[in-house]
């Protein structure tokens, strides 16, 4: 877990929740596995033919911003998609991505560094992405927030703070 | 004292004498607002382990994104939040046909200075129109508001947006969103809080303000901010379900970025597909061919919205070869336009009437685009494929344009409609 090694899927800036998860699908696709089906269906309908587990998103600013849908986040996450690493992201996107337990990093000199389809590694316990140029390192999560993280995604995180409030 | 507006009002939440961007605090808010998502909600709730919501008073659910269902899924999904609302013994549910959510709590006096409301929806941003703090939250995240109360919030910076001046005749707080989020680019706002000052704020209406803090969205603001005044305390007399005490920022407060325009420089704008900040003057694209004129949502289809559109169209007709949707924000608008006779005016001029919801907005029925297509929209996004189909454009821009490109057939603004009709 704490070591992600994949193949990278680099895209451009402000790519939006809309084409990374349709909204013509936001009341009609509810099983998080079939969400996987569309992702980034309106950017790079080579994706979901290709991904592979592990692989990662490297992006530039502002990824996932528009629309709050979680689906976006969820519908990468059940691609097997080991992370995304961005200039900046859209901030329900981060905030879903964070609940979904998916690594979101931040890392503009990385993401300057990265070649399209190379294969790269990130520590997230030593807070370091390693590419063919060099290796860098992002800031590690909030601390108020990173028990959110460990527990394995918000879910888990509210199931135990509920069966510790009925306990009392 | 100098701290934003963000600042203190996350403080106040809290309980904590003062907060500092970039920290982290959990807050009860006043309102959660969910809408059509709310059944998928529910499902991550019970996941969680949830049985009754920690606070049915908390909770405003308005079913508005695909509204009177288009399909049995879409009829399925409300049904099972209709089960949920009984269950729980929801009183602030809103059913289809009552208008979009933003602009329903609004009207229903749940959106109210000094109060905090989260909402599963992008464009919560909107409530910042009364003095609230509006943001928008995932979906497992509502989950979580329901389970246990709460919910962490990071303190967001500040930008100071302060307009000078005065519009220009035939100049919208639309256009003037638009030149903004086209000079300072969509993530200009990212993670921060979104505050508009100065004396062409003080001028608009409060349903013209409510485009600005919901447009605020598309530069990525957490929340945004206009200072409540008379107009403000004026629309909630007869509305608010509660007092409230409204929170403004210290004069001396410490913003990460102050950015000023004089509002007499800015001309009729539009943004071209496929992102909101691809904002060019009206004059740059006038003649371009329309084959839709959707005016709707909660961006800009209140009733002076509808008065600038039926104002243009009376006595005209829409162009051969373009069509045109019209949705009201709300059933309250939708009665109002409808005894001032702009509801008649559309249907003379032969434009489509439709009940109150989101709409074609983000793809879900009533006025989807065929592949090649271009729509002219009072909305607030333009993404590709958000109308339904990628292979589509959407060009955004202000009520009464929208109601000229639909009489010309192509982008033009009332003041060149008798030039550019065909």
């Amino acid at each position: 877990m704490s070591i992600i090694k994949g193949r990278v899927w680099k895209y451009g800036d402000d790519v939006n929740t809309d084409v990374i998860f349709p909204g013509k699908y936001t009341y009609t696709v509810s099983d998080p596995k079939e969400m996987a089906k569309y992702a980034l269906e309106d950017l790079d309908p080579r994706f979901t033919k290709e991904v592979k587990p592990n692989d990662i998103i490297v992006a530039g600013k502002n990824w996932g911003c528009g629309s709050s849908r979680e689906q976006a986040a969820t519908c990468l996450k059940e691609s097997a998609l080991g992370a995304i690493i961005a200039q900046s992201f859209g901030r329900i996107f981060y905030r879903n991505c964070l609940n979904a337990a998916l690594p979101a990093l931040t890392c503009s000199e990385a993401v300057a560094a990265i070649e399209n389809g190379e294969t790269i590694t990130i520590d997230l316990t030593s807070g370091t992405i390693t590419c063919q140029a060099g290796t860098y390192e992002f800031p590690p999560l909030p601390e108020a927030v990173m028990g959110i993280f460990e527990a394995g995604g918000l879910v888990p995180y509210t199931q135990k703070r509920l069966e510790a409030i009925s306990k009392r | 004292m100098n701290h934003t507006f963000a600042e203190k009002i996350l403080a106040d939440k809290a309980g904590l004498s003062e907060t500092v961007p970039g920290q982290i605090v959990e807050i009860t808010p006043d309102v959660a607002l969910s809408h059509d998502n709310t059944a998928a909600i529910q499902g991550i709730f019970k996941r969680m382990g949830g049985v009754k919501v920690f606070n049915p008073q908390m909770h405003a659910i308005i079913l508005d994104h695909a509204t009177p269902a288009p399909t049995t899924k879409h009829a399925e999904n409300h049904r099972v939040i209709r089960e949920f609302v009984r269950d729980q013994k929801i009183e602030r549910f809103y059913d289809v046909g009552r208008g979009v959510c933003h602009q329903v709590v609004v009207e229903e006096g749940l959106s109210l200075p000094g109060e905090v409301v989260l909402g599963s929806d992008s464009h919560t941003t909107h409530a910042g129109v009364m003095g609230a703090f509006g943001a928008g939250i995932g979906r497992s995240e509502m989950a979580s508001i329901w389970a246990v109360g709460k919910l962490w919030l990071r303190v967001p910076e500040s930008v100071k947006i302060i307009i000078h001046g005065t519009l220009p005749p035939g100049v919208t707080s639309k256009d003037l969103v638009l030149y903004v989020i086209g000079d300072l680019g969509a993530d200009a706002g990212l993670y921060m809080s979104v505050e508009w000052h100065g004396e062409a704020i003080e001028a608009l209406t409060v349903s013209q303000r409510a485009v600005l803090t919901n447009v605020a969205a598309e530069m990525g603001a957490k929340n945004s901010y206009i200072p409540p005044d008379q107009k403000t305390v004026a629309y909630l007399e007869h509305r608010a379900q509660r007092s409230y005490t409204p929170i403004y920022p210290d004069p001396d407060a410490h913003y990460a970025r102050i950015v000023e325009y004089d509002a007499s420089t800015i001309e009729p704008m539009v943004a071209c597909p496929h992102t909101v900040d691809n904002v060019k003057p009206l004059s740059d694209l006038r003649g371009l061919p329309v084959d839709q004129a959707f005016l709707g949502t909660c961006t800009n289809a209140r009733l002076d919205d509808l008065a600038a559109a039926a104002e243009v169209m009376k006595g005209r007709h829409v162009a051969a070869g373009t069509r045109m949707v019209v949705i009201p924000a709300s059933s309250e608008i939708y009665r109002d336009a409808l005894q001032a006779g702009y509801i008649e005016t559309f249907i003379n001029a032969g434009a489509m009437v439709e009940s109150p919801g989101c709409g074609p907005c983000m793809g879900n029925h009533m006025g989807i685009l065929a592949v090649g297509e271009v729509a002219i929209s009072s909305a607030n996004r333009n993404f590709q494929g958000r109308m339904g189909t990628r292979e589509s454009e959407i060009y955004l821009a202000s009520p009464s344009v929208v109601a000229a490109s639909a009489v010309a057939g192509s982008i033009t603004h009332p003041r060149y409609l008798k030039e550019d009709r065909q």
